[in-house]
């Protein structure tokens, strides 16, 4: 048998092959899909369609279910599309439902995941969002699909997919105190384009990736669609078990998978990430890449840290490093990714002081978990874009009118660049004010 | 599919995102409602900013007569069309539009699975930069089988590529017919 790299791996698992090859068409069995309030409603609409009013969907037990958009809006049609899944949880009697307004709701799916035990090893995740990559951080194979394909798997478990060829990148040295995921990333991204991954898969690799915690390799495996990426993946090592095992409270068995020694990658890159500076993609592109000493000085009106990528525990950490005992120029927003991180800013702390004072100390907004801000989304969503002012965050994407107005100009960048720039209102390098 | 498909040509660049296709604040529509799939029609293509929209001179209103339906068939777009999200509103909003195709250097890969999968257009992949050789109100025809391309307003002619490993689900109209077809799923 040839030597497979671990998605190729994972994928010829679920097809029920001994091997697979890029580019061979193949049918896999789905371990969890997931969706949310944007897509769920076309997701079931789909289902219905297809399988009849009184179907049943395949398995209860996977279906996960976990409105995150559009929550805390006075907006009908989004409340609606709430009410849909509720209505829909109800017939089906599913099981893992995060609904809005009950001790149950979470905030952001692809942290939620993970932190209510449904990311494990080498596991097959569909969700209807293309942050779902996200997971690959657990060793899975996580990618995103649409209502159609949704609602295919709804029924049936199962999804046509191309196996895509991998590409290799390998992080070598311990992460400097002023740079994070967020740079890696956005250094790759940089350099391969927004489509230079399209179709294929990004394993990311070597110690430099393995003294990452389980959060930032969350935040590397979350941008790989940002350059057009199928899934990317990291192999499992002992945090990524501690992790998991402390989470699954399902008790599901799972099966380690790494890539075999002489597996063939389509492309390989190293980089010294000792010899990397702060990143930062200006607009309208995360691959519009300059360092932030290029682009120091840039004036801005407003600094958002949140999301997926940006709204976990050590994000927040970092920032609140910066902004300790200092006062913010702009308005300056801090969206927690889950009700989980959210109650981590209250119980975390920095010298004493906990991360929520530091943040409301220095000026800070807090909002609710939730996709908030970073996508725009209803025009009274919490620290959206409204006119065409700039904004730097810890995001993932800076299309036009992506965080609202579509004359905003978005910067994305590190919570440490994002915090130090809003010190001063204008871009900023980490370097010049950790403390 | 259709053996031809014709009308007039809408160019757009490269990258174009889902959020420039359909702005997210309109993704609480929901597609599987008939009043409100109409909807994605009204707001396609609304975020493109203006100087892209109807290449090569830019500020070319996507609607004109219909506030639902486009008056172009076909879109001409560059390098990686449908980058970004995975909403399936997207290609639904071409659909919603009348479009009925679009040719591009290459897609996003979800955006090109919905498209496909989903049966609402034809994705056509190109070799040839015709975004920078088709005007915006061009008159084209597509032979669907041998993939020729004619321009009929300049009489030029291109070859698209050939749709290969998906054309079987294209010609179904969509996954569930296809599945169907291969007895994946009871017809
Ligand atoms: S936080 Fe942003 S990127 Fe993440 S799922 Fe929500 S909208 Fe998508």
């Amino acid at each position: 048998m040839s030597a497979m790299t671990m998605t190729e791996k994972i994928l010829a698992r679920h097809a029920n092959k001994a091997e697979v090859s890029p580019g061979d068409n193949i049918w896999v069995d789905t371990d969890i899909l997931m969706t949310h309030d944007v897509c769920g409603p076309g997701t079931i609409g789909v289902f219905k369609h297809h399988f009849g009013k009184d179907a049943k969907v395949w398995d209860r037990e996977k279906v996960v279910i976990i409105p995150d958009h559009y929550i805390f809006t006075t907006d009908k049609l989004a409340n609606r599309n709430v009410d849909v899944l509720r209505q829909f949880v109800k017939e089906q009697n599913l099981p893992h439902f995060y609904d809005v307004g009950t001790p149950d709701y979470k905030g952001v799916c692809h942290i939620a995941l993970p932190e209510e035990g449904h990311t494990r090893p080498g596991e097959i995740l569909f969700g209807t969002d293309s942050h779902t990559c996200t997971a690959g951080a657990f060793g899975e194979f996580a990618t995103g699909i649409g209502n159609t394909d949704a609602g295919f798997i709804m029924g049936t478990g199962k999804l046509w997919l191309k196996v895509p060829p991998t590409m290799r990148f390998v992080f070598h040295g311990e992460l400097p105190p002023y740079l994070m995921a967020k740079d890696l990333i956005l250094a790759v991204i940089g350099d391969i384009g927004c489509d230079g991954a399209t179709y294929k898969a990004m394993e990311f690799d070597g110690d430099g990736v393995f003294a990452l915690n389980i959060e930032e390799r969350m935040t590397l495996c979350n941008m790989v669609i940002e350059a057009g990426g199928k899934n990317g993946v990291i192999a499992p090592d002992k945090l990524t078990l501690d992790y998991v095992n402390s989470r699954n409270k399902h008790k599901k068995s799972f099966e380690v998978v790494t890539t075999d020694p002489g597996a063939k990658f389509c492309f390989e890159k190293v980089y010294d990430v000792r010899k990397l500076e702060p990143v930062i993609a200006k607009p309208h592109s995360p691959d519009n890449k300059a360092t932030v000493s290029e682009v120091k000085g840039t004036k801005l009106d407003r600094a958002y840290i949140g999301s997926c990528t940006g709204g976990k525990l050590t994000d927040f950490r970092a920032a609140a490093r910066i902004l300790n005992g200092r006062s913010v120029k702009i308005d300056t927003f801090v969206v927690p990714a889950t009700s989980e991180i959210a109650a981590g800013l209250k119980t975390e702390s920095i010298a004493g002081k906990t991360l929520e004072q530091i943040f409301l100390n220095a000026g800070a907004k807090i909002g609710e978990p939730s996709c908030a801000a970073c996508l725009g989304g209803p025009s009274d969503t919490f620290g959206r874009l409204n006119t065409p002012i700039s904004c730097i965050s810890t995001t993932n994407r800076n299309f036009p009118g992506r965080m609202g107005h579509k004359e905003a100009k978005v910067y994305l960048a590190s919570p440490l660049t994002v915090a130090a720039s809003a010190l001063t209102g204008m871009i900023a390098d980490p370097r010049d004010c950790m403390q | 599919m259709q053996t031809t498909i014709s009308g007039k040509a809408y160019v757009l660049g490269d990258n174009v995102d889902t959020d420039q296709i359909i702005p997210a604040q309109y993704l609480t529509f929901n597609p599987s409602v008939a009043e409100e799939y109409k909807m994605f029609g009204k707001y396609a293509l609304s975020s493109v900013p203006p100087a892209q929209s109807g290449l090569p001179k830019g500020h070319v209103p996507f609607h004109t007569k219909d506030e639902f339906v486009s008056d172009y068939t076909i879109i001409i777009g560059g390098k990686n069309f449908g980058c970004g999200s995975s909403r399936e509103h997207a290609p639904i909003a071409l659909d919603a539009a009348g479009i009925q195709c679009v040719i591009a250097e290459f897609y996003a890969r979800i955006f090109f699975r919905n498209s496909v999968n989903g049966g609402y257009i034809v994705p056509f992949e190109t070799g040839d930069r015709l975004c920078e050789q088709i005007c915006t109100g061009d008159e084209l025809t597509i032979d669907t089988a041998s993939g020729k391309l004619q321009n009929l307003t300049t009489g030029e002619t291109w070859q698209l590529k050939p749709l290969g490993e998906v054309a079987p689900i294209i010609d179904a109209g969509g996954i569930f017919s296809y599945a169907k077809k291969v007895g994946m799923l009871k017809a």
